[in-house]
């Protein structure tokens, strides 16, 4: 099966750029047909992820790849690693420092949410080498 | 409620969307953390908030959202109404408080109503 394949860079400490990976991924599956909720599924996840890699990571890469019934997105950085993902993965859980907060972010809902909008999710991170998210949503019911 | 009637109720400014007044909205949140807007979709929504960054638009745009009405007399930047302009978001900006934004709207019947993706 043939996959479309994107990659894309996510900038760190960008707050302006921050989320215009996800927008471009969001614009290619609205322009292949994918159902509108399964889109927004999609693009809340991977904004999710973006930011927390402009948060804590000092940015990253995007890789996606979109099938006809799904798309794969892996998020990987080289930033300082998670420590305790369980603990990570808690609502309101967060360590985003206050200059984060002021700018709408760090509720410590963004794992969570990647989570709740992904069919399924998976963190492998080291602590002082990096973080890699791999997500996957369906587009059917 | 279309956007004229919450842009009257809050006596707002219109930054752009001048062309969706009579869109029609179902249901609306409010919050200044983005990522606590993220968690629950709505349909057809307004989001109310008293951040100003273009993070806010950016929220907005994966969520679907049509209106942002901006609180406490937040006056949007360039980028912001242009990244709105871009999605076909309408910007608009109010002296209200949050929370009498909100009740106001509440009170006139905009309703939460949240969905489930």
């Amino acid at each position: 099966m043939t996959a479309l394949h994107l990659e894309f860079d996510v900038a760190g400490n960008n707050f302006v750029s921050a989320g215009s990976a996800s927008d471009e991924v969001k614009k290619t599956l609205k322009m292949l047909g994918v159902g509108a909720q399964f889109v927004r599924k999609v693009a809340i996840a991977m904004y999710e992820g973006e930011i927390n890699m402009v948060i804590h990571a000092g940015g990253g890469r995007a890789i996606v790849d979109i099938y006809p019934d799904r798309i794969v997105i892996v998020l990987t950085d080289n930033g300082p690693g998670i420590p305790d993902i369980e603990l990570a993965m808690r609502d309101g859980y967060s360590t985003a420092p206050e200059a984060i907060r002021n700018l709408g972010f760090g509720a410590g809902m963004g794992l969570p949410n990647m989570k709740k909008y992904t069919d399924s999710f998976k963190i492998d991170s080291v602590v002082g080498k990096g973080t890699t998210v791999t997500m996957t949503v369906n587009f059917a019911a | 409620m279309k956007i004229r009637q919450i842009v009257e109720l809050l006596d707002a400014k219109v930054y752009c969307g001048e062309d969706m007044m009579d869109v029609d909205l179902h249901s609306a949140c409010a919050s200044d953390m983005m990522s606590d807007v993220l968690a629950f979709v709505k349909d057809q929504a307004l989001l109310i908030s008293g951040l100003c960054n273009p993070q806010v638009i950016r929220t907005a745009d994966m969520m679907d959202i049509k209106c942002i009405a901006l609180v406490r007399g937040k006056r949007p930047t360039e980028d912001m109404i242009e990244i709105a302009r871009e999605k076909g978001i309408a910007l608009i900006s109010s002296g209200h408080r949050m929370y009498s934004a909100c009740g106001t709207l509440y009170a006139h019947g905009l309703q939460p109503g949240e969905i489930t993706v």
